[in-house]
Formats: C-alpha cells, sequence, structure tokens
C-alpha cells in the first residue's frame, strides 16, 4: 500500500507563479523561466508513489530541488500545485491544525545540519517532539531512552549535542525523529555533513534499524554510492524535475536519459572486482551435528530467511530456508537432511562482480563462493550494489 | 524667498497635543502619579533602612556566585559599598538603585514583548523601526518635559523619562536575536508540529537569550545613565548630588558622587553580564 502519493506536485519561488507555471506547460527550461519571470523553479510537476517499508532515495545534483520535495511532503514549503497524499489524505489542502498534528504523529525530519537544539541534553533533544505533543514527564523520557538505545546513545542521555562528534550528532536527530514512532522519517542529507567512514557506518546502522522497524523512509542525498547502497528505488532529479524513477539495479542498467547515464558512467569499476572482495562470512549450521534445533536459533537470532548448510570440513551441502525449518522442529525430526536444498548459486573466489551481479537477480538466497567445495563466504545483493557504486567493494565484516 | 508660508506653529501644537493628552488620561496619570509614586518611594526608604553592613554582605555574595566564585567583583564590590557609605552617601545609592531597577524592569516588561512582536512581523518592524531611532536620537532632556506634565516632578517622572531612553537597546537585541535563530532549528521545530507559542518558548526565546541579554544590559545601563538627568526633575539619589555641587561649582563632593555612580554602574554592568554566561 502506498503511504506517499504525490501528484503532479510544483514548487515556484518568487512572485509571478503563474506566469512560470504557464511557461513550463509551454516547455521553457530552469533558467528561460528565471531570466524571464524572476521566478526560480523548485520542484517542477513531480508525481511518484512511496510504499509502506520503503526506503525511497531521492538524489540529485545541488540545486536540483530535493530539499524543497522533501519539505514539500511536510509542507514545510507550500506547494504552488499539486497533491501531496499521506495515508490517504491531502496535506496540500488541509488547515493548520490538522497539519500540525501529521507532522507531530506521521512525519519525522532529520537534518543535514542535525538541527539539534544546543540548549537542550541530549535526552531532552530526543523528548523534543514529545514535549511538543504534551506527552508527561516520565512517559516521554522513557520513550525518548528507549530511541536513544535504538542509535547507540543510551549512555550519553546527559551531554550537550556540542559534546558529541558528528556521527553522534546525527543519531540523536535520528533518535529524536524516531522517538515520536512516526510512519514516515523524512531525511535530506541526513549524512552528508559526516566523513565518509562514519558516514557509511551510519548507512549501515540506518539499514540495520529499518530491518527491525519497517518505517517508510524518504532519503534525500547527492552521493550515488549512498543511493544505491540504501535505497530500494531511487528517484533522480534534475533542474526540479524527476527524470528517473526506479531500483538501483534498473538505474544503473538502463539509464533512462543521457543525465542519468553520466551519473551512473564512473560506477562501472565492476570488473576488476570479484567474489572474494565483496563476501561476507557465512553464517552456517553442521549437518553432522546440528538438527532444526539449532538451525531455527541462528535464523532467528541473525533475522535470516534462509541458513547455509556445511559439513565438518566446511564442505558446502546446501541451504535450508527458515519455513521449512520451522515445520521440520514442529514435527520433532532430528537432522536437516529431508529438508535440504541444492538450487543455491556458486561461484568461484575469482568471479567478476558483473557475472554475480546476472545471477544474483533471481536468486533465492545469498550467493555462496566455493573453493573446492568449501564455502569461503557469501555474497548479499547489497553488497554487489554497493560494489558496483562504489568500486571499493570491502564489505565492513569481510 | 523662504518665508512663503508662516511659522508653523508645531511647536503649539505640541502643546495642544500633551495638554490635551494629560486631560484625558488624568485617570490613569494621577493614579501612577500616587500609588506607583509611593510604591517606589517606600521601596527606597525600606531599601535605605536596611542595615548597610548586611546588603553589602549580600551583594558580595551575590557578585561571588554569579561570577563563577571568582572574589575579584565581590572584593570590588566591598570596597566600593563601603567607600559610598563613608561618604555618607549610602541613602542616595539606595534611591538610584531603586530608580534604577523600577526603570530598567519597566523598560524589559515592554521592551522583549515589543522586540518579539517586531521579530514576527515585518509590519510590526517597519513601525517599531523609526519610533526607535525617533527614541534613541532626541536628546535626553527633552523626555524630561512630558514626564513633567504627566507626572509631576519627584521618582516617577525620572522613571518615565529613563523608561523612554532605556528601552529602545532590549527591543533591538529581542528582535535581532530571534531572527538570527538558524533556519535549521526554526525548521526543526516546525517539522515536530510546534504551535507558535511553543516554538517561541521552547526554541526561539532560549536561542535568542544570549543576544537579548545583551540588550537587557545596554537598558540597564542606559538607565542608570539618566540618573543625572532624573535628578533635574526631581528624582533624589546620587544624582541629585552630583548636579547640586555642578549648580554650586562644588568639584570634591561632584567627583564622589559621580564616583558612587561608577561604582553602582560596575556591579550592575557585571552582575548583569555575567547572569547572561550563566
Ligand atoms: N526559499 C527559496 N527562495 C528562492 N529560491 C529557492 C528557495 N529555496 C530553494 N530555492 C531554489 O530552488 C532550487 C532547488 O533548491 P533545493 O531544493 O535547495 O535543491 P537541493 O536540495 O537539491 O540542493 C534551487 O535553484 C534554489 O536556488
Ligand atoms: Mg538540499
Amino acid at each position: 500500500m502506498s503511504v506517499i502519493k504525490v501528484n503532479n506536485l510544483s514548487k515556484v519561488f518568487g512572485k509571478k507563479t503563474k506566469e512560470a507555471l504557464s511557461l513550463l506547460d509551454e516547455g521553457y527550461k530552469k533558467e528561460e523561466i528565471l531570466k524571464k519571470t524572476g521566478c526560480t523553479v523548485g520542484v517542477n510537476r513531480a508525481s511518484f508513489e512511496v510504499e509502506e517499508g520503503e526506503v525511497f532515495v531521492i538524489m540529485g545534483l545541488s540545486g536540483s530541488g530535493k530539499s524543497t520535495l522533501v519539505r514539500l511532503l511536510n509542507r514545510l514549503i507550500d506547494p504552488t500545485e499539486g497533491d501531496v497524499e499521506v495515508g490517504g489524505e491531502n496535506l496540500a489542502k488541509v488547515g493548520k491544525e490538522r497539519l500540525r498534528k501529521v507532522r507531530r504523529e506521521k512525519m519525522s525530519m532529520v537534518f543535514q545540519k542535525f538541527g539539534l537544539f544546543p540548549f537542550r541534553t541530549v535526552l531532552e533533544n530526543t523528548e523534543f517532539g514529545l514535549e511538543i505533543q504534551g506527552i508527561n514527564k516520565e512517559e516521554r523520557a522513557n520513550k525518548a531512552k528507549e530511541a536513544l538505545e535504538l542509535v547507540g546513545l543510551g549512555s550519553f542521555i546527559h551531554q550537550y549535542p556540542d559534546q558529541l562528534s558528528g556521527g553522534m550528532q546525527q543519531r540523536v536527530g535520528l533518535a529524536r525523529a524516531l522517538a515520536n514512532d512516526p510512519e514516515v522519517l523524512l531525511m535530506d542529507e541526513a549524512f552528508s555533513a559526516l566523513d565518509p567512514l562514519i558516514r557509511k557506518d551510519m548507512q549501515d546502522e540506518l539499514l540495520d534499524l529499518q530491518e527491525k522497524m519497517q518505517k517508510t523512509i524518504i532519503f534525500i542525498t547527492h552521493d550515488l554510492d549512498e543511493a544505491l547502497r540504501i535505497g530500494d528505488r531511487i528517484a533522480l532529479m534534475k533542474d526540479g524535475s524527476i527524470v528517473q524513477i526506479g531500483t538501483p539495479e534498473e538505474i544503473l542498467v538502463n539509464p533512462a536519459n543521457d543525465y542519468v547515464e553520466r551519473f551512473v558512467e564512473d560506477v562501472d569499476r565492476s570488473k576488476v572486482l570479484t567474489a572474494s572482495h565483496i563476501m561476507k562470512r557465512p553464517e552456517t549450521v553442521d549437518i553432522e551435528k546440528h538438527g532444526p534445533r539449532v538451525a531455527l536459533e541462528r535464523i532467528r537470532e541473525q533475522g535470516l530467511s534462509s541458513i547455509y548448510v556445511v559439513d565438518r570440513s566446511k564442505q558446502l551441502k546446501g541451504y535450508v530456508i527458515a519455513e521449512d525449518v520451522k515445520a521440520a522442529r514442529e514435527k520433532e525430526e532430528k537432522d536437516l537432511h529431508t529438508i535440504l536444498r541444492t538450487d543455491m548459486p556458486t561461484v568461484g573466489l575469482e568471479a567478476p562482480i558483473h557475472e554475480i551481479f546476472e545471477i544474483i537477480h533471481d536468486a533465492p538466497v545469498p550467493v555462496a563462493v566455493v573453493e573446492e567445495g568449501k564455502l569461503k563466504g557469501i555474497i548479499v545483493r547489497g553488497a554487489v550494489i554497493a560494489a558496483l557504486a562504489n568500486g571499493s567493494g570491502v564489505t565492513e565484516d569481510a | 524667498m523662504l518665508d512663503f508660508i508662516p511659522k508653523i506653529p508645531l511647536a503649539d501644537w505640541v502643546n495642544t497635543a500633551v495638554e490635551r493628552i494629560q486631560d484625558t488620561f488624568e485617570f490613569i496619570f494621577d493614579p501612577i502619579k500616587e500609588d506607583f509614586g509611593g510604591f517606589v518611594e517606600s521601596t527606597a526608604e525600606w531599601l535605605s533602612q536596611i542595615p548597610p553592613i548586611l546588603v553589602i554582605i549580600i551583594v558580595a555574595l551575590m557578585t561571588f556566585f554569579v561570577s563563577g566564585k571568582k572574589f575579584g567583583l565581590s572584593i570590588f564590590a566591598i570596597v566600593g559599598l563601603w567607600f559610598v557609605y563613608n561618604q555618607e552617601l549610602w541613602e542616595q545609592l539606595m534611591y538610584t538603585f531603586t530608580l534604577v531597577v523600577f526603570a530598567s524592569l519597566i523598560s524589559i516588561i515592554i521592551g522583549i514583548p515589543a522586540g518579539i512582536w517586531m521579530s514576527k512581523s515585518k509590519w510590526a518592524q517597519a513601525i517599531i523601526t523609526p519610533i526607535l531611532d525617533f527614541m534613541q536620537t532626541m536628546p535626553a532632556f527633552v523626555y524630561l518635559i512630558p514626564a513633567v506634565v504627566f507626572f509631576g516632578i519627584g521618582m516617577v517622572p525620572g522613571i518615565f523619562a529613563s523608561v523612554v531612553f532605556a528601552t529602545p537597546p532590549v527591543v533591538r537585541f529581542t528582535n535581532l536575536g530571534i531572527r538570527q535563530v538558524s533556519a535549521e532549528l526554526v525548521e526543526a521545530a516546525d517539522a515536530f508540529g510546534t504551535t507558535g507559542s511553543q516554538k517561541l518558548f521552547k526554541v526561539e526565546l532560549p536561542m535568542a537569550r544570549k543576544t537579548i541579554m545583551a540588550g537587557v544590559n545596554q537598558t540597564v545601563m542606559l538607565a542608570l545613565s539618566m540618573v543625572v538627568i532624573a535628578s533635574m526633575i526631581g528624582s533624589p539619589g546620587l544624582g541629585d548630588e552630583v548636579l547640586t555641587a555642578l549648580q554650586r561649582s562644588q568639584e570634591g563632593p561632584g567627583f564622589v558622587a559621580g564616583l558612587g555612580i561608577v561604582i553602582l554602574a560596575i556591579i550592575i554592568d557585571r552582575v548583569s553580564q555575567n547572569l547572561n554566561k550563566g
């Protein structure tokens, strides 16, 4: 179900907005309209839908209208034209009171420069949204602490923002947004002000959190690597218009036009990277020792949907999927032989990435990297895409 | 050539206007003069009756804690206040202090809301800015005239003139402080669904606090600078001593009373600045 539905949404900054809109209809470009009317086109007829639980990335160069677009979603900026439906309600048309309620309960925002209040402690910052809603002190402290635990700042609650590093400050920003338990998170270049390494950590952490919480996230970035790493779908913006919407694969494989192509062309470093660069340590069970009980435990612990099966000498035997394991456990079976599947995709250590990219597409489980029959590692879809994107390919836990 | 219009009777008009105001608002001015005046007088008297040693101890303790537990200011306060007492100017000091406190409080009570209003509305800004310019450029003596007309002589007209003279900085700084709050913080407040007053009290005023306090400091100093002028319309205190000395060409007593004002100014200034830091 789509949580956000944007239809024909436009924002023109300036006085002669009507004139500018009709010039847009006639096909004039952003610069020409600026010259003719003095108006800046911020967003031009954007339409898209965001599904529940999706990470929807809006990407584009600086000035392409990303910040404007995201602010149209919670109406920090009033649209010139068009509709923004959130949970079936057109925010472009609601009154102030109602808009406030939506902002308090449904959508929270994370800011590029963190937007923390310097005179409030970490805890007080995190409580802000709850305080605004008039929630009592005890309850809001509890919820805020929970959110801070979630982002790993449980022991910093009495510090002030300027005592924390950038990465930690943005965790507070994230916790503040999460404390409200909103349906939608709006993140405007939330990680752009951070150092590259910290930025990657934050991306991973966001993905981890997302796995647990399944929020709908609108994530703005000017960075393709970041977009590919965290986006379920990506919308590419140029001069206020959305030029392509698609999954990371679609954007990489079928760029809609020259603009997108130029964006992705220096991404093609895939040929120099191989499976060994991007695989990570596999989670396994030993078919000779372990039965359904252990398999189920590991699957649950790690939040997996399947797990690879090896023997004592690490020879790859196959894999089992969560459902089968559960069923086997209920039937109190003692070993994994009956439910073992063997249709997993396998590659060698030296397999180039573009090859993996092709087979990972419709693989039911992560790709197994095998040498002399032994399971050396596994490769998940995200790692391939990230590697295609940034070429480094070294995953943190490899 | 230039005489094509006879002298415009602006002065007469102002006279008439002031008379009108006086008549129309007598019901306000009179109680202010009587009741408020009485209150101010008795406050000053009450302060003068507290044993000076007690006052000195209290001030010393207060300056000690306000300045972050440093001794410098406290020592200055003890010596300075003792000196004023020694010069037999203690009662005058209490009157001057009372005048400054009341004038500052009224300036702040009027000035901060005015500054807030100014920061929120283009219109208010457009209207208030020239009024502030006018208030600050008009020589302070001019305010004595309506002050006397409305409130007679004594402490109340002194406070009135001081308020007119001292209010502009706190208004300007409040306006400035709120307008300077970074756009991202204002956005953050909006994005979490604040109402106007939540935004003001939970984000804008706390963020603007330092700037506003700088304005308050200036306002207090301006109020203090009015004490000599206010004494011309019968406000008692150190200013009155200076004025008397001036009229009689007595350098010595004039200097001593002036020094008393300086001591008070330094203590008040440091205290209000340190409050700002804390
Ligand atoms: N408040 C504003 N007034 C006028 N023009 C604006 C305003 N905000 C943004 N713009 C213009 O709108 C365009 C899109 O800006 P923005 O949404 O900030 O881009 P991005 O976030 O992608 O860098 C730019 O050309 C910018 O100059
Ligand atoms: Mg931006």
